[in-house]
Parts: structure tokens; C-alpha cells; sequence
């Protein structure tokens, strides 16, 4: 122990040639060059000319939007608005049984959202996707929103629960201490003070989950929609595969950004402000 | 018959025994103030009145009616306990009128001009009709406090309860909370109120309740447990809250 102060002030007294500054900016110099050195090697090494026309050939750019990327971007926001409103309902509901007083609830509960967090999402697309397979004849209503609906919420309600019982549980117990002494009972407490104040607790990272919700609403190709109920990647995919080039996926990405950026920069709004109000 | 009637009541969180066998009553149109040390049990005491805590021993008997017993229909009791907390707990989502009438609708299923009316009246009471339409963050804590007060009076309570109602608030803002309590008391509400402020004890009770470890060790008029206690233990409490700079010979 009593060495160490030595060693200290000896490695400082060797290092004199340059200080922390000096080295700090020396770093960064290089840093810079080495930027310099990669971006004049793409430029000069890469072939723009192919990269765009494979990437953003302007004809079909053009013929990705006369072929209807907008209603395949509305698909999109009706998938995710469904199942968001479903992943809402049902995650409110599995986060009321994950508190539940009764086992049972709980247990299930519990269950439900962690096998389906654990879940590639892509899995339980698959399982719908052969479900007419496995039980002939069945159908699920308001083709192909039900279906769609069905799978994404089912997902999604799983990573809403666990969201909303954290917001639930944030909610100081006072607040149901002074209804419950009002007089109202525990389900009434429940709607009219609890929940909406968890609501606008976890109000980012719903908006987040909402992002999520987006992006994993790509995956409905694998269930297998007929080609008028495409949203953006089935749609982006199909005419990419028509056209043998990679415009129209580049199109239909810029379309998921126009969705997703917004909703980012929402979440961080929000999140602001519940920072500012604590 | 009196209003409130405690039974031999006992409360334990754990193996802490915190309410250690507590019989008392408060009468009809009385004002009971408890006093005592920190950690004495006066919360929790307070909070077994309307079951907020659940007594492992004993009976609560309001207006005749055991509340303790599970056959009880304890919301329908808890109508009749208006209570109002140290940290006022108002609801932050609500504004001012509807921190007032939510319950009233909800619970009392009055219409929204009767909801509205009376929300309004209590509001004037506690001298906060022109923060109507304000949210609970918007106001100072002594004006939170009122209206907390108002909202637990819009369900035209028999009893109310307060717990240390004043112990949040800049000392500036007491005095606002004080008068609006001295005002209920003279219009004959019957109340139970948990609080370190001697004068006002001293003043408004009708009957002062000292509570230490768990038991009542000594009540009276507060002339008596105040002016001239008994108890060894509630003299030394009273040197410590009347003269906090007195040291203790030991
Ligand atoms: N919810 C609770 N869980 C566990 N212990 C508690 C709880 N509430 C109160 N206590 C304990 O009970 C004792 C009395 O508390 P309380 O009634 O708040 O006293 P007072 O109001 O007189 O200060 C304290 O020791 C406290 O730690
Ligand atoms: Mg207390």
C-alpha cells in the first residue's frame, strides 16, 4: 500500500513529454484522418452510378408510388393501430391480473407474458400463418385485420402488461388510500384514479412500445395476406422481387422512418416532460 | 349512543405491536385531538378507524354498526369517514371541483348540478372558490390541504379524521389549514385529529388524547392533559414539544 503513491508520481514525472490536452488532441487529429482516408476511398472505389440506380432508380421511385406504396403505407398504420389498441386492452388487462389478489390470475398471467416476450415474434406469425392448416374450415373474422390484429396484439399485449404494472405500481399509494377513504370500491378506484394517472406515467415508453409495434408489423407477410392487404415490406418486397432491383424496398424504408422518427421523437418529448414534472 | 366506539384494538405490522389494546370513544359533535411521540401508533389508530389498516384484534364501532366485521359494508361506511392526510393526497389529474365531485358521482351517484353544487359550497367554505378550475399542483400546500378538506366534506360526512394535517406545510400556511378546522369544529363536525399543534388542541378539542407505545396513557379535557398531565410520560412529551430547545436533565 505505501508504494503505490511512489509509482504514481514516477510514471507522471516519465509521461512530461506531452499533456493530457496535448494527447486529447492529438487523438482527435487522427481520428479525423482516418474519416478523411474512408470517405476518399468510397468515393473513389465504390461505383455510384450502380449504387444508384439499383438503390434509387428514379423511374421506379416514381412507379413505386403509381403502384400505390401510399395504401400500403395506410395498411401498415391500420395493422399497428389495431393491434395497439388490442396490445392496450389486453395488456391493461394482464397487468390487473399480474396485481391481482388471486394466484391464479397472477399466475396465468405471468405465464402469458413471458412466453410470448421470450417468443420471436416471427414464431408466433408462423404458428397463425398455419393455423387454417392445422383446424380446417376455421376462420378468424374481418379478413385479413382479424388475423393481423389478432397476432400483432397478442404480442404486443404481452410487452404493454409489463409496462402498464410498472406504471400501476408507480402510482403513489396514497392516491388509492384517499379514494378507497371516499368511499369508493377497489375496481372504481381502480378507473377513475389509478389507471388514468398510470396512463400518463408510462405514456413514453407506450410510445416506444408503439414504435415496436411498426416495425413488427413487417412480419405480417409471413401469415400470408392476399397482395391487396400488403403493408410496406410485403409490398416493398413483391415489387423489388418484380422489378429485380432494391428501389422500392429503399422507398418503403424512407415510409417507415416518416412513421417511426415523429413517434421518436414524441417518446423523448414526453419523457422530457415526465422528468420535468417529478 | 357514541358516534365512534374502539374496542380493546390491537395492530401488529409483523412483530412490531404497534396498537397495544386501545379503547375510546368519540361522542356526537366532540373534537378529539391525539397527541404523542413519533411512532406512538397515532396514524395507524386513526387509520383503523375507517379500516384503511386492519385491526388484528378488537372492534371499530361506527354509528352502532361493527366495521371490523366482514359482513360489514365497508365502503357504504367509509361514506360516512371523511379523512384527510398529512401529504393531502389530492388527485393530480383532477381539477379543484373534480377532486370534489368524483366520488360524489361516482360513489353518492348525485347528478352533476348537485355534484357540482355542493363541491362548490365546500369549496367556499375552506375559502377556495376562485381555484375552481385550478389542477392540485398549481396550488400552494396549505390551499392543497383545504381542498383536500373540501373533498372529504362533499360527502357529508358524520366524523372526519385528520392526520397531523399541518405537519407538510410551510409554517406560513398553517394558520390558513388551522382556521378552516377551528370553523368546522364550531359548526359541531365531530373530529379526530392527530396533530402537534398544542394551541390548537389546547383551543378547539373538546377532549385531548395522549398515545404513547401503543397505548393511551392519559385523556382529558385539554386543560388537564395539556395544562396539568398526570403522567410522567406525557410531561416529559409536552416539555419536548412546548420548549424544543430544553434539554433533559439526565
Ligand atoms: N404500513 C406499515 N408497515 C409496517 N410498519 C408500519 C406501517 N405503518 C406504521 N408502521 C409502524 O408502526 C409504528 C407506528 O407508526 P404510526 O402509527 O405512523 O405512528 P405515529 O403516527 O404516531 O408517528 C411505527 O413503528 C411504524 O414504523
Ligand atoms: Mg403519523
Amino acid at each position: 500500500m505505501s508504494t503505490s503513491p511512489e509509482i504514481g508520481t514516477q510514471t507522471t514525472v516519465e509521461r512530461k513529454g506531452l499533456s493530457p490536452r496535448r494527447r486529447a488532441q492529438r487523438s482527435r487529429l487522427i481520428q479525423y484522418a482516418v474519416l478523411v482516408v474512408l470517405v476518399l476511398v468510397a468515393v473513389f472505389v465504390a461505383n455510384w452510378h450502380q449504387i444508384g440506380s439499383v438503390f434509387f432508380k428514379p423511374e421506379f421511385i416514381k412507379s413505386t408510388f403509381t403502384d400505390g406504396v401510399l395504401k400500403a403505407l395506410v395498411k401498415t398504420l391500420e395493422y399497428t393501430a389495431g393491434a395497439f389498441v388490442i396490445g392496450l386492452a389486453g395488456g391493461t388487462l394482464l397487468a390487473l391480473m399480474k396485481l391481482s389478489q388471486v394466484g391464479p390470475y397472477r399466475w396465468i398471467a405471468t405465464a402469458y407474458i413471458e412466453f410470448f416476450r421470450g417468443l420471436p415474434a416471427i414464431v408466433v406469425f408462423i404458428a397463425f400463418s398455419l393455423l387454417p392448416l392445422a383446424f380446417p374450415g376455421m376462420t378468424i373474422p374481418w379478413d385479413p385485420y382479424g388475423v393481423v390484429w389478432l397476432a400483432l396484439g397478442i404480442v404486443a399485449s404481452a410487452y404493454m402488461a409489463e409496462v402498464i404494472r410498472a406504471g400501476i405500481q408507480a402510482v403513489p399509494k396514497g392516491q388509492v388510500e384517499a379514494a378507497r377513504s371516499l368511499g369508493m370500491p377497489p375496481g372504481l378506484a381502480m378507473r377513475k384514479i389509478v389507471l388514468p394517472q398510470a396512463f400518463r406515467i408510462v405514456l413514453p415508453p407506450l410510445t416506444n412500445d408503439l414504435i415496436l409495434l411498426v416495425k413488427d408489423s413487417s412480419l405480417v407477410f409471413m401469415i400470408g395476406v392476399a397482395a391487396d392487404g400488403y403493408e410496406l415490406t410485403g409490398f416493398g418486397r413483391d415489387l423489388a422481387n418484380t422489378y429485380s432491383n432494391l428501389t422500392p424496398i429503399v422507398v418503403c424504408g424512407f415510409c417507415y422512418l416518416l412513421i417511426t422518427l415523429p413517434l421518436g421523437i414524441l417518446a423523448r418529448r414526453l419523457e422530457a416532460r415526465t422528468a420535468r414534472t417529478r | 349512543m357514541a358516534l365512534v366506539e374502539i374496542k380493546n384494538l390491537h395492530k401488529s405490522f409483523g412483530s412490531n405491536h404497534v396498537l397495544r389494546g386501545i379503547d375510546f370513544t368519540v361522542e356526537q359533535g366532540e373534537v378529539v385531538c391525539v397527541i404523542g411521540p413519533s411512532g406512538s401508533g397515532k396514524s395507524t389508530l386513526l387509520r383503523c378507524v375507517n379500516l384503511l389498516e386492519k385491526p388484528q384484534q378488537g372492534q371499530v364501532i361506527v354509528r352502532g354498526e361493527d366495521i371490523t366485521d366482514p359482513d360489514c359494508h365497508l365502503d357504504a361506511a367509509r361514506q360516512q369517514i371523511g379523512m384527510v392526510f398529512q401529504q393531502f393526497n389530492l388527485f393530480p389529474h383532477l381539477s379543484v371541483l373534480a377532486n370534489c365531485t368524483v366520488a360524489q358521482r361516482t360513489v353518492l351517484k348525485r347528478g352533476p348540478q348537485d355534484a357540482d353544487r355542493i363541491a362548490r359550497a365546500n369549496l367556499e367554505r375552506v375559502g377556495l372558490s376562485d381555484k375552481i378550475d385550478a389542477y392540485p399542483a398549481q396550488l400552494s400546500g396549505g390551499q392543497q390541504q383545504r381542498v383536500a378538506i373540501a373533498r372529504a366534506l362533499s360527502m357529508d360526512p358524520a366524523l372526519m379524521l385528520f392526520d397531523e394535517p399541518t405537519s407538510a406545510l410551510d409554517p406560513e400556511l398553517v394558520g390558513d389549514v388551522l382556521t378552516v378546522m377551528r370553523k368546522l369544529a364550531l359548526d359541531g363536525m365531530t373530529m379526530l385529529v392527530v396533530t402537534h399543534e398544542m394551541a390548537f388542541a389546547r383551543e378547539v378539542a373538546d377532549r385531548v388524547v395522549f398515545m404513547d407505545a401503543g397505548v393511551i396513557v392519559e385523556q382529558g379535557p385539554p386543560a388537564d392533559v395539556i395544562g396539568s398531565p398526570t403522567e410522567e410520560r406525557t410531561r416529559t412529551f409536552l416539555r419536548r414539544v412546548l420548549d424544543p430547545t430544553h434539554v433533559e436533565p439526565s
